[in-house]
């Protein structure tokens, strides 16, 4: 009795029936048949594991980590967990010079941002994309994203700061890599939006990269690192009354759920007070809390994706539910389906064909809905969905903030 | 979030109670911890396929010999078969286009050639019925697909007195994938296209000369039934598919369509998150449940379904000695006696597969022995039946959940 008590191990392995549900959702297994699937590589393959190091299949590397396996599992086990878990483990192989460049967003970005119209024109050059793709296998079909010439930390600091002191509600705010990098105007348009709602906002006293590439790739001590620093500043946060809002749902699954499955970093104490911020602003608006106003004029057919880390939070239904609320806004339903690129990995030339196979189900739902506008809370969807399709992608917050009536919604929340 | 009901369990009986609500009512909500166990569907639906071990000719009319405690006899007979009615045409609302009739069982087909009774079946899936008269049968098979067997069906159709031409089919689709992976019907449903099934139609009138039905491996149409309609307008005689061994393409299918129509008409389904804990209020109602996903942001509702299925649903789970419900705590029906659980012929009837929940006469489940009062137990957490012995499961799921949400639209 007490070995069936006591037999339960984190990843809830020993719950796997073999029902194999979880092949049928992954989105690799289909594009991409050498890929043993998520039974095998996860649940199954780890009995061996355990057993001898020596059964580690290097084809766990297919796997896009998008836990689609995890949500579908009806006996709750975490099967993308034990996936990745036994990559970190058994794959002893030196990381690549590619893989090292497309995890360190923070570095790379930093580097690039000092002189973005000469990065932004080098990675726009047929000729960059050949040289890349043959010496280090960064593939030449990808449009590498915009580096914008002033980083959002700079921005607020300048702009934006000296403002916040006026709001007695304050948030503080996780902007990733992205926002400040890529597009600080996502950034611009939480500040607005949250200003608008009567709320201050404050950047974390040290933000790092959230660590979603670096432990994609394999490099778990920097990633760990990383995570310390920015969990010690959360921390910080929330003891002040703070809690935490993200515009990327990667980056906030990542550090609410990665953290301590895969880093063995416990954030029990702050893992509540971590949100994407549509989660934060739809529970403000459905408690009454508060009130968004929409100006008249903004007309626009949109549908919305699911990132599938926003599948496995759960949480579309508040930025749904936002958009929605917009009165110019036509939605569109789109079934949800992986959109393939799944951050570093669609990026590396070995995985181009398999990653656009994978989103082919989404892109053409995509194309059919005949849409002015996507709206997706992921920024490597984003990516993979314009190169794709062509047709523009946005975060729900900007869709918000160009929709937003600013002063009649700053009335509606004076009290 | 406040919603007006809250169905828990996104299976067969969830989903029925969520589209029947949502005609009704503004916001529904279905919350499914993952995906059901109509995965494992056969193609049919058994309302009672027998009773004590003797085959049941009319489902509807052997209702009432069913003891007091079935979920039959507490829907009463003749509600029961006022709902049974219905159903066909429900699912057809959701595009699931169905055969049969309650008023005689047919027999469907097993992957071993094997009939069993059935109440109603998938459209595309043979039936005894549908070889009625029939005196040639080709039966295709993929090349390298092991979850089909042509050789038992054939010896049973040719016992009963058909002739039987067997034929393997190379599509060079599925063999790419049998080259890489292992062949399951499912993986095959999810990578046939369009232009695979022009080319099997035609490799199939080239082997099907002289028969008069074509039966195939039931791996046609994961989404819809699009690409089986495809199939049977190209094909020069009639085809009908046959169950395999599971994942089951046909259920993935009824899955995805029964959840794509209550979010068309507004429904919000919630996949892979959990219920973790339920507020009671002073008179025993349920106030709100917390999700591990939602957190902190408890979920509200007038009133709420539970359909967490038994033992596979995880809506009861076994520990030692005893039997929970692990969601609220609610009292389950199990005897005392631990001997009385197992029935140590492994063939026998199991006690343990007619477990459940306890719940008053209107479905209501009883915790610390009171019953709550805008809760309503569905489909495979009640107890009193033994669906595998009775060939009941679908046709309980069913028809309790339709209950449940017209008392509670009412």
């Amino acid at each position: 009795m007490e070995i069936q008590e006591k037999n339960i191990s984190r990843d809830n392995f020993e719950q796997c029936i073999k029902c194999t549900i979880c092949t049928v959702y992954c989105p690799v297994l289909a594009a991409r048949p050498e890929y043993p699937g998520p039974k095998q590589a996860g649940p199954d393959g780890e009995r061996y594991r355990l057993k001898d190091p020596e059964f580690y299949d290097a084809a766990l590397k297919y796997c896009l980590n998008c836990k689609r396996c995890e949500v579908a599992c009806p006996s709750n086990v975490k099967i993308g967990d034990i996936i990745q878990r036994a990559r970190l483990k058994y794959d002893k192989k030196p990381v690549k010079l590619r893989d090292r460049m497309l995890a360190e967003t923070d570095f790379v970005g930093s580097l690039a941002t000092t002189v973005a119209p000469v990065t932004n024109f080098f990675l726009g050059l047929p000729v960059t994309k050949k040289v890349l793709n043959a010496t280090i296998g960064v593939d030449e079909h990808r449009q590498f994203p915009k580096y914008a010439g002033c980083k959002f930390e700079s921005w607020f600091k300048r702009e934006a700061a000296p403002a916040q002191s006026q709001y007695s509600k304050k948030v503080a705010y996780f902007h990733g890599c992205y926002v400040n990098y890529n597009n600080p105007k996502l950034g611009r348009d939480f500040v607005k939006i949250m200003n608008a709602l009567g709320y201050g906002v404050q950047l974390l006293e040290k933000e790092k990269c959230c660590g979603v590439a670096k432990i994609a790739n394999k490099l778990i001590d920097r990633a760990k690192h990383d995570a310390k620093i920015n969990l010690a500043s959360i921390r910080a946060a929330v003891e002040q009354g703070m809690p935490l809002l993200g515009t990327s749902s990667t980056c906030m699954f990542t550090m609410r759920d990665e953290y301590p499955h895969l880093l063995d970093l416990d954030n029990a104490d702050v893992r509540d007070s971590m949100l994407l911020a549509t989660a934060f602003i739809a529970r403000l608006v459905e408690n009454g809390k508060a009130k968004l106003v929409f100006r008249s004029d903004y007309h626009k057919r949109i549908t919305y994706h699911t990132p599938c880390h926003m599948q496995k939070l759960g949480w579309a239904i508040y930025s749904l539910n936002l958009l929605r609320s917009i009165p110019g806004i036509e939605m569109v339903p789109i079934e949800s389906a992986c959109c393939g690129i799944a951050g570093t990995y669609g990026f590396k030339k070995e995985n181009y064909t398999t990653s656009q196979a994978i989103g082919k189900e989404l892109f053409d739902s995509i194309l059919a809905a005949n849409v002015d506008l996507v709206a997706t809370d992921c920024e490597t969807c984003k990516w993979q969905i314009e190169m794709s399709t062509g047709v523009p992608v946005e975060n729900p917050i900007s869709i918000i903030a160009d929709a937003l009536d600013v002063e009649a919604t700053i009335k509606a929340n004076r009290k | 979030m406040k919603y007006d009901s809250i169905i828990i369990g996104g299976g067969l009986s969830g989903l029925v109670a969520g589209l029947r609500l949502i005609k009704k009512q503004k916001k529904v909500a279905v919350f499914s911890l993952g995906q059901s166990a109509l995965h494992f569907s056969s193609g049919s639906f058994g309302l009672l396929g027998s009773v004590d071990g003797h085959l049941v000719e009319s489902p509807v009319d052997a209702m009432g010999s069913l003891p007091a405690a079935h979920p039959y006899s507490r829907l009463g007979k003749d509600h029961a078969a006022s709902l049974v009615a219905e159903v066909k045409g429900f699912f057809a609302d959701a595009g699931i286009k169905l055969k049969g009739d309650a008023g005689r069982n047919s027999s469907r087909v097993t992957p071993l050639g094997m009939l069993k009774p059935a109440w109603l079946t998938l459209e595309d899936f043979v039936t005894a019925d549908d070889l009625r008269n029939k005196k040639k049968c080709t039966i295709i098979n993929f090349k390298g697909f092991l979850d089909f067997y042509p050789d038992f069906l054939g010896a049973k159709l040719e016992a009963a007195g058909m002739k039987v031409n067997k034929a393997e089919i190379v599509l060079e689709t599925i063999e790419h994938l049998r080259k890489q992976t292992e062949l399951r019907a499912s993986i095959i449903g999810r990578t046939l296209k369009d232009a695979d099934i022009a080319k099997l139609a035609s490799q199939i009138n080239a082997v099907a000369v002289d028969s008069d039905v074509v039966l195939v491996p039931a791996v046609i149409g994961y989404t819809s039934d699009k690409h089986f309609n495809d199939l049977r307008a190209k094909v020069n005689v009639p085809v009908f598919a046959v169950a395999t061994t599971p994942m089951s393409v046909c259920g993935m299918r009824m899955q995805t369509m029964l959840r794509r129509r209550f979010e068309q008409l507004g429904g919000t389904y919630f996949l892979g998150d959990q219920v973790s804990d339920g507020h009671f209020a002073h008179d025993g109602r349920l106030e709100s449940i917390a999700t591990v996903n939602l957190g902190d942001d408890r979920l509200y509702a007038d009133n709420f379904v539970l359909a967490t299925g038994g033992f596979f649903g995880h809506g009861l789970v076994a520990e030692p000695k005893k039997v929970i419900e692990p969601i609220f705590g609610l009292d389950v029906e199990v005897p005392s006696d631990h001997d009385l659980w197992v029935d140590k012929d492994f063939f026998a009837t199991q006690p343990y597969m007619s477990f459940g929940l306890s719940t008053d006469d209107k479905f209501h489940p009883l915790k610390d022995g009171k019953p709550v009062v805008n809760l309503y137990a569905v489909g495979a957490a009640l107890g009193g039946y033994d669906a595998l012995k009775e060939d009941s499961g679908a046709g309980v799921a069913i028809l309790t959940a339709l209950n449940a949400a017209d008392i509670i639209a009412k």
